[in-house]
Parts: structure tokens; sequence; C-alpha cells
């Protein structure tokens, strides 16, 4: 009983912590690799070759346990009121994928070591690489089918990224593009057929969906789920008639190519089919789908690579087929079928990976990959030759190789009968036919390349590889042969372990054995032997001159069927609906959201009808109204002027500012009136410095003569901007004359002291109790700083505000014609009083900003008005003195204080953490201080430290960057001025 | 007293809107802000609106919420105000980028015809 105890535990541990690490090492290690320099080419292939290891290990080490208990699981919970989630579960297929993965991931990475050049930004490269390898771990070991898509997608995500790779070619850009809509598109099907399934089952967790295959096939919605999921699968695995991305994507490099779409993603479509091979197989509508799209795939895509002449466009279709032979085998619903598919799914991972290898080898080494230019080959690089030929032989299929196994199997499967229907009659002829084009393409392949005459005129003189470089084809090739060769001893048990997880009471009795005796599977394979060679005889002549793609079915591109789709879709009817709806002018757009605000609000109060409540909570004070008599005429004042005097209506606006400022205090919120006092102050400077650059626009009413259809538009602005207000002041009416509801302001009152230290209430929900929030809106301030000041880098004013004001010119000019007098004396002399005392406020203003932050948590105050505060003092000093005065004396660096501030209230959250409290929790305690006594100290202080740091920084941030156009504009026009000066 | 707010904070809206539809950046940026005043003044409204009540907790003893301002609205309209502060500056140096590269205050960008 113990030992049996002890087993579980360590089954549960293995599970969790080995599967967890599978999928985590690879995030971890592409985010690593980003960040190498672009030249590390070693290290890269160290850290990722060690991962791809690694993920080899922990997979083997999990095998015991997957061959004795049938499978390991992981469950974390992420979202488990959606039934979601994050479980990994590894079962013998699994397994024998994750093997694959991890093994083929390897000796990609050891073969792209050689086949980056030196130029190629390699971080990106194995960046990519290693996260497209977690995700395609993830796939094959999801134990949830939610799960299970997403990591689809993000496969789909980084192949784009790696065929993308070398992006300044356009067909790569168009391959990767094209890739992700066939591949994304089929994710987004296989969403909403997994979220079917989730329905009919009730939960997304595989085995209890592997558990409910006659429940699934017996539903209503067993169709639409079968055509949801299948769309994602065969546009995965590139199934006619969703193959053509596939060629496309061979723009990849080829450690990608051989990567992800020979050897594992384009895998994943079958795999998945497999993986629910138990649910929704068996079938009418799952053999003529599955059965058709496969047959088709198989046939045409041996056909088609017959007459590719670049070689990986030749891999490429040769795997669409050999996919459609498995997809085939899938279709058939017979258990001796689909352990054919899955042995043929491992096969063709080993011998189509070498044969890309060796694709990217000659390429590498002569510079093309044109068949019709290459020949004679095998004297220069005898070895890369005789594993291609190898690989091929066990692509065509030739006894005593991998291929040749599961090809014998799939013909015992085609010839037996299994739901009688044209599809299973024509099954035994297309089996026949597309395995003799395989053998045609194979025997193009070797023959084109490696012989003949000496090729002429290549780009490189051809040579050998690199052992490394090759020894990754070796050791895939010698798997071919062992596999071929002993497959009972070195296989076999392995797959069987995979084939009973899949199908697990039916798994059938099968033999791996090489030699079956004469039966007709034998007599199949020999026919397609030699008629594939007697085919390429045939075609040898027209081969070695015919343009690329198969005569008839030239012309019909799948990718040009997709890229007319693609215009029409993304283009035509988008610029239709664009010219039919769309406008490039704001007037029409913001009367449009007016508009829909207006309906927004308008709506309830129709439907439920207005009725203002009876509240009174007190008199009109006359004082009250007389303010905003002012407050009111400012801001009409500010609406009116704003077009021809804008210094006018920016004092206007200052003054219905401050009307706002004093309703605030008028309302016990001196909190408010603070803030709107200081940030009314900033607001001004900043209109101010923006004014410059703005237009000269003068009233003149005798030219500007106002055309009917100008004063049509203003009616109906004038009519809707009063109907707006008239609106919003029935709602505000409505709603002050009502008793507030109970809120949750009771519970911040009663809690402030007690939970957060502090008798500033306010500053304690923004500090304390909504201290996330906060942390939000100071990075929104933030990036809001940083993108003005991004913005005025390269600002260029308009032409006619380029040359001084007239004041200044003015003032220039005065000076200038007295010799005693220096350039600026006028403007500092005017304003020496005021300048002297803004300066002497220097000092000032700092105490005031230190007082206010310090007593912001009890008193009215707190980070961001004294932030302001402290804006406001720099600003004063710019403003007395002069930009240039001031950043002689005084380095201010904003970005710093910005950047600071964040990180500091970010740590400062992070610093609840150590002691096990959700981020941002504060605590707050009475200090003992020597001479000044007991003093409040709250962490939420240092928070807002924080926040006072960053609003100080965005703000002068901010008004820095605008007043340094001037002196720019100065400085620029002056240095231009000096460059002329000495040129003549 | 509530029927001079809600005026207001109308009027503040309605010139708001009225700037808003205007061709030149200028009165959209004053519009802006004037509405940016009334949303301000209406979201601080939805609260407990109190004369003269306590802003600030006593000392000690138990917290009466009905003796106090209302402290959420304030809340929101605190960091409001600073971040208005922020995008009317991104506004404005928008404008005078556009204006820049466009020579037009226009706010489509070009002189209409």
């Amino acid at each position: 009983m113990g030992a049996d105890f002890l087993y579980e535990q360590l089954h549960g541990m293995m599970g969790d912590t080995s599967l967890l690490l599978m999928i985590v090492m690879p995030f971890v290690g592409s985010l690593i690799a980003g960040f190498l320099p672009s030249n590390a080419r070693n290290a890269e292939v160290w850290l990722a070759g060690a991962i791809a290891l690694g993920e080899l290990i922990l997979a083997s080490a999990a095998y015991p346990a997957i061959a004795a208990g049938g499978a390991i699981r992981a469950d974390l919970e992420w979202i488990p009121t959606l039934g979601l989630n994050f479980t990994l579960r590894m079962d013998g297929f699994a397994w024998l994928f994750a093997m694959l993965i991890s093994a083929i991931g390897f000796l990609v990475v050891l073969y792209a070591r050689y086949y980056m050049s030196a130029e190629d930004p390699v971080p990106r490269f194995f960046s990519f690489l290693l996260a497209f390898m977690g995700a395609m771990l993830g796939i094959v070991i999801s134990g949830n089918l939610i799960l299970l898509v997403i990591f689809w997608e993000m496969t789909s995500i980084f192949s784009f990224l790696l065929i993308g790779y070398w992006h300044h070619n356009a067909s790569a850009r168009d391959g990767a593009r094209m890739a992700l809509t066939v591949t994304g598109i089929g994710g987004l099907t296989l969403l909403a057929g997994v979220l079917l399934v989730g329905h009919i089952v009730g939960s997304y967790d595989l085995e209890r969906v592997l558990a409910s295959g006659d429940l699934i096939r017996s539903h209503e919605l067993y169709v639409p789920v079968l055509i949801l999921i299948l769309l994602g699968a065969l546009t995965k695995s590139a199934q006619f008639p969703f193959h053509f991305w596939l060629p496309n994507a061979m723009a990849a490099p080829t450690p990608v190519s051989a990567y992800l779409h020979s050897a594992t993603m384009v895998k994943a479509g079958v795999f998945l089919m497999a993986r629910l091979w138990p649910v929704l197989a068996g079938s009418q509508e799952w053999f003529w789908l599955v059965g058709l799209a496969g047959m088709m795939s198989f046939v045409l895509g041996a056909y088609f690579a017959i007459f590719q002449q670049d070689i990986k466009g030749l891999l490429a279709y040769s795997t669409i087929s050999h996919l459609g032979l498995i997809t085939m085998l899938l279709s058939l619903g017979s258990p001796l079928g689909a352990v054919a598919a899955i042995f043929h799914m491992m096969n063709h991972a080993t011998f189509k990976a070498s044969l890309f290898m060796a694709a990217g080898i000659i390429d590498h080494e002569t510079g093309t990959r044109d068949i019709r230019r290459l020949s004679g080959l095998f004297r220069f690089m005898p070895i890369t030759a005789t594993l291609a030929m190898v690989a091929s032989a066990a692509m065509a299929g030739v006894p005593l190789l991998n291929g040749f196994l599961s090809k014998e199997m799939f013909f015992a499967e085609a010839v037996e009968t299994h739901q009688i229907s044209i599809l299973d009659t024509a099954a035994p002829y297309a089996a026949v036919l597309g395995s003799a084009f395989a053998v045609a393409y194979s025997i193009r392949f070797i023959h084109g390349v490696f012989f003949g005459p000496p090729p002429e005129d290549l780009p490189h003189t051809p040579h050998e590889a690199p052992f490394l470089m090759r020894f990754p084809m070796q050791l895939l090739v010698l798997a071919c042969l062992i596999v071929g060769i002993v497959p009972g001893l070195t296989i076999g048990p392995f797959l069987h372990t995979a084939v009973t997880s899949v199908l697990s009471p039916a798994t059938p009795q099968y033999s791996l054995s090489v030699w079956h005796g004469f039966t007709l599977p034998l007599i199949m394979s020999v026919v397609a032997l030699v008629a594939g060679a007697i085919l390429y005889l045939l075609l040898k002549g027209y081969l070695a001159r015919c343009e690329e793609g198969p005569p008839v079915f030239r012309k019909l591109k799948g990718q040009r069927i997709f890229e007319r789709a693609m215009v029409t879709v993304s283009w035509r009817w988008a610029r239709f609906i664009e010219s039919q709806l769309g406008t490039r002018r704001l007037q029409p757009q913001l009367r449009l959201l007016v508009l829909v605000a207006f309906v927004a609000a308008f709506w309830p109060l129709y439907s439920l009808g207005f009725d203002p409540g009876r509240l009174n909570w007190t008199n009109t004070d006359p004082i009250f109204a007389a303010i905003w008599a002012i407050g009111i005429a400012c801001a009409l004042g500010a609406a009116y002027q704003a077009k021809f005097h804008r210094l006018a209506a920016t004092i206007l606006l200052g003054g219905a500012g401050l009307v706002t400022c004093l309703t605030f205090l008028w309302l016990s919120a001196p909190d408010l009136a603070l803030t709107q006092l200081l940030v009314e102050i900033v607001t001004t400077v900043l209109l101010l410095l923006g004014l410059r650059w703005l237009p000269k626009r003068f009233e003149d009413k005798s030219t500007d003569a106002v055309t009917i259809g100008a004063r049509l538009r203003r009616v109906r602005d004038f009519v809707t901007a009063i109907t707006v207000g008239l609106g919003v002041t029935l709602i505000s009416y409505a709603v002050m004359t009502r008793a507030p509801p109970a809120t949750i302001a009771d519970y911040f009152l009663q809690n402030a002291y007690s939970e957060g230290g502090g008798k500033n209430v306010v500053n304690v929900i923004l500090v304390d109790f909504r201290g996330f929030d906060t942390f939000g809106e100071i990075t929104v301030l933030g990036v809001v700083a940083l993108t003005v000041f991004a913005l005025l880098r390269r600002f260029r004013p308009a032409p006619d505000s380029v040359e001084r004001p007239e004041q200044q010119r003015i003032q220039k000019d005065f000076d200038e014609a007295r010799p005693d007098r220096e350039a600026g004396d006028t403007v500092s002399d005017y304003l020496l009083v005021p300048s002297v005392i803004m300066q002497w406020l220097f000092p000032v203003v700092i105490v005031l900003a230190a007082y206010l932050f310090l007593r912001g948590h009890d008193l009215p105050g707190g980070g961001f008005v004294a932030g302001v505060a402290m804006a406001a003092a720099f600003i004063l000093q710019y403003m007395a003195a002069g930009t240039v005065w001031v950043e002689d004396r005084l380095r201010v660096l904003p970005v710093n204080w910005i950047g600071f501030g964040l990180l500091f209230a970010a740590l400062v959250g992070m610093g609840s953490w150590i002691f096990g409290y959700p981020f941002l929790t504060s605590h707050s305690q009475y200090l003992e201080l020597p001479l000044i006594g007991a003093v409040p100290a709250a962490t939420a202080a240092l928070f807002d430290l924080g926040v006072f740091s960053l609003v100080v920084g965005a703000t002068v941030l901010m008004l820095i960057a605008l007043a340094h156009q001037s002196i720019r504009r100065l400085r620029a026009s002056r240095i231009a001025a000096e460059a002329a000066s000495e040129g003549a | 007293m509530e029927l001079t707010l809600a005026l207001a904070i109308g009027v503040l809206i309605g010139s708001g809107v009225w700037l808003l539809l205007r061709p030149r950046t200028f009165q959209v940026i004053i519009g802006l802000s004037l509405i940016s005043y009334g949303v301000n003044l209406f979201i601080f409204s939805m609260g407990r609106l109190r004369v003269g009540a306590a802003p600030v907790l006593g000392s000690g003893g138990t917290v009466n919420p009905a003796d106090y301002a209302d402290p959420i609205p304030q809340a929101l309209v605190l960091t409001a105000i600073v971040i208005g502060f922020a995008t009317t500056a991104l506004f404005l140096v928008v404008l005078l980028v556009s204006r820049g590269l466009t020579g037009s205050d226009h706010v489509d960008g070009r002189e209409p015809n």
C-alpha cells in the first residue's frame, strides 16, 4: 500500500511540475532569446538547444508514468466559472508528438545555426521559434479544448511571424499574410466548433469530451460541430481546398519550413482529427468530408509536386499529399486506419524534415533551388546527396524504410471496404495513383538535382556543407532506416502506447513487421514504384523545360483566387462602405457623436418620463447665483470669442474655471477646489504657449460675406447646442432634487481612518481603496506626456508662424537701435519686478507643494495637487527668466520624474506581495519620532509620492516641450544664418 | 441652488458643444475645456451635495456618514481634472502639429472650398 501511495504521489507531482515546465520553459526562453544581442548566434543556439533538449528529457522522463498510468495531468484553476481550467494532460499520443516536437526542434535549432547568415537578426528568429515550440507543445498537451484553441492560434501567429521573418521580401510578407488568414480563420471556426462541443458535453475538459462520443454524434448539432472543427483542422494541415497557403509559406527560412511546415504545425490539423477521432469519426458525414479532402489532397498534391521547379515547392506539395494520405486514413473510421495514420505522422515528419534540411543545404551551397538549374551535385556533396536519396526513398515508399511501412498499411486499408460508396471504391485506385506520383516526384528530386552533367553558372560553387549542418539530417535519416528495418524493436512500443491512448477500447491487432508475404498491398506498392519510374522517364524532357506548375492547372491557382477574394473583401467592399458611409471631415463625425450621446440620454427620459424630484437641499444663495452669473457670462463669452479673439477666450475660459473652482469650495469639496485652481493655472499657461503658433485671424465684416450655407450650419449647430445644454440642465436638476441612494461612500467614510489611516477620505480613496485605478490614471498621464513630447520633437510650425511675433520684433528693433542696450533688455526691464517676485517665489511654492503633499492624507492636498503645484514652481521660473536662463542653472529632467514616479508607485504596490497581500495593499501605523511625537505613516503615502513625482514630470514635460519650440526655432534660424554668412 | 447649478452645467456644456462643432481647432479646444468643466460638475452633482459639510473626518469616535461631504464624486473628479489637463495638452499639441503640417488650423487640415 505504501508503494502504491508513493507512486500516486510521485505521479501527481511529476504531472504538475513537468507538464507546467514543458509549457513555461520555451516561452521564458523566447523572452530571453529576444533580448540577446543581435549577433549572438551561438548564445541563441545554446539557449534554444538547451531548451529543446530539456523538453526532450522532461518528455522522456514522463514516459514510464504514461506507459503505466495512461496519462499525466496538471490542473490549475484559471476561470473556473467559465469551465476554463489550465489543464495539461499528456497521454501516449500527446507524448509521441511532444517527443517529435522537441527532438526535431533540437535538430532544427542546430541546423539553423549554420543556415542563418551573420546578417540575419537571429534573436527574433530564435525567439519566435522557441515561442512556437511552446505553443505547439501546448496544443498537444492541452487537457482543455479552449486552451488547445488558444495554443492553436498562437502557432498560427508565430508561423506568420516566422514566414515573414525576411520581411523585406514581398513574397515572404504575402506568404505570411496568406498563411495567417487561412489558418487564422480556421482557428476561429475551430473555436466556434469547440464552443459547440462544450455546449453539448457541458465541459471543455478533454477527457470528458473524449468520453462523450455517442452523445456528440447523436446530437442535432453534430454536423455543424463537425464542419467547424474540420475547417480548423483542414486549413491547418493545408488540405484541399485550403492547401494553397503552404507552398507560399516556403518563403520562410528553411529551418522554419522543416520544423513548422513539414514536421509539426501542419500536423496539428491531423493531430486534432486523430485526437477527436473517437468522438467525431465513424459517421457518413465524417467519411465523406474528410475522405474527399484527404483523397483530393493526396492525389492532387502529389500530381502538382511533380511539376514544381522549386525544390521547396516540390516538398511543400509533397507535404500536402502526405497529409492527405493521413487524412484519408483517418476518414475511414476504422481503428487500423487510425493506427496507420498515427504511424505515418511520425514517419512523414522524419523524412520530410530531413529533406527540407537537404533543400536548405543545396540552396545555401549553390544559391538556387531551381531544379532546372541544378544537376550533377552528387560529385560536390556526396554525403548530403546520399542522405537525401535515402530520405526521398522513404518518401516514395521504398521497402526497408519507414515510409514503406505506413504506406503498406495505407494500401491495406484502402483495399478494405468501409462505407459502401463511390469514394470507397475509388480509394485503392487513388492510393496507387497518388503513390505513383509520389515515386515520380521523388525520383525527379534526386535525379534532377544530384545526377546528370555538372551544373553551370550557379551563384556559388557548390561544396559539402559543414558536419554539424549535416548532422541533424544524418540523425533523421538514420531514424528512417532503423524504423524501416526493425520497426517492432524501435517505434513499436511507443506507437502502441500512443495508439492505445487514442483508441483505448477499440485498439486493434496490428503488425509492424516488414514482410507480410505476397499480399495485395505489396503488389500495389510494386505497381506504384514501376508506374512512377515510367512516368518520370516519360515526363523528364518536358519537366526540364516547362514552367512552374502542372499543365492545365497552372492557370488555376488557389493563390490567385485567394488574392482576388482578399482584394474584394478588404479593399473593394471596404472602399465602397467607406465612400457610402464614411467621411474624412471631423465636424460631421462630432455631430454624430453629440447626436448619439443625446439620443442615449433622451431615450430613457422619453420612455420613463421626466419627473424632477421634490428635494430642496438648500435655498438659492444670492451670492452663489451671482458667482454663476459671472461663470455663465464667461462660458458664453469664451464660446463667442474663440474664433477671432483667442486671448480673450482663454481668459474667459479661465474665468469659467475659477467659478467652477469656487463651486467646489462652496459645496464642501476643498480638494477639488485646490486641484482645479492649480490645474487652471497650468492650463492657462499651456494655452498661452500654444497661441503663438496659430494663424492670425482678423474679423473683417466687409469681406467675410457669410454664405447662406454657413448661416444654416450655424443655426443648426446653435439649436443643437441649446438642446444639449437644456437636456443636461434637466437631467442634472432631476438628479439633484432627489435624495441620493446609499452608495459605497458610507463605507469609505467609515473605514477611511480605521483601514486607510487617513482623515482625508478623498485622498484615502485615491491612494488606498482605489489605488489601482489611480495607478492606471497616472500611467495614462505619463503616456500622454510622453506623446506630447514625442510629437513636439519633430514639430514643424507653419511658415507664417516661424518668424518672431510682432511684439518681439518691435522690442528687438528698439534694442538694436540703441547702442547702450543689449537685445532682450526691453523685455527684462519691462518684467523686472514681477520676474524678481516670481524667482523668489520658487522656494515658497516648493514648500507649498511639500506641505500639500505631506498633509494630503489627513487634510485637503495630496500627490496630484502637490505635483501640479511643484510643476507650477518650475513654470514660474521659466516665465520669469526665460527658458535659456533657467536651463543654464537648473536641469529638471521631467522624463526621469515620470519614470521614477511610475516605477516607485509600482514598486510600493508590489511591496505588499512580500507580505503576502494583493497588489497595492497599504499599511498604516503611527510612528513615534523624537521631538515631533506620533506621526501617521502609511505606505499609501509612499504610493502618493510616486503619483506626485509622475504628475510633476508629466506637467513640466508638456509645458517645457511646448515652451522650447520658440527657442528651438530661433536657434535653428540662427545656425542657418551663420552657415549662410560663412558660405558667403 | 440646484437650479443655479443645473443651469450652469447646462450652459457650460451647451457652449462647449457649440464650439465643438466649429471649424477652427482652437474653438474645439476651448469647447472641450468648457465641456470638461460641465462634465466634472455634473459628475460631482451626482453625489450627495452639501453646503458647509465637513470634508475631512474629525478625530476619534464613530463616523456618521451623513455629517460629511460625499467623497466618491470628489475622488472621481479629482483625477478627471488632472487627466483633463493632459488631454487638453495633447490635443493642443496635435492641433499645432497638424497646423504645421497642413498650414491650416481647420479641423480637417484644409480650408473648406
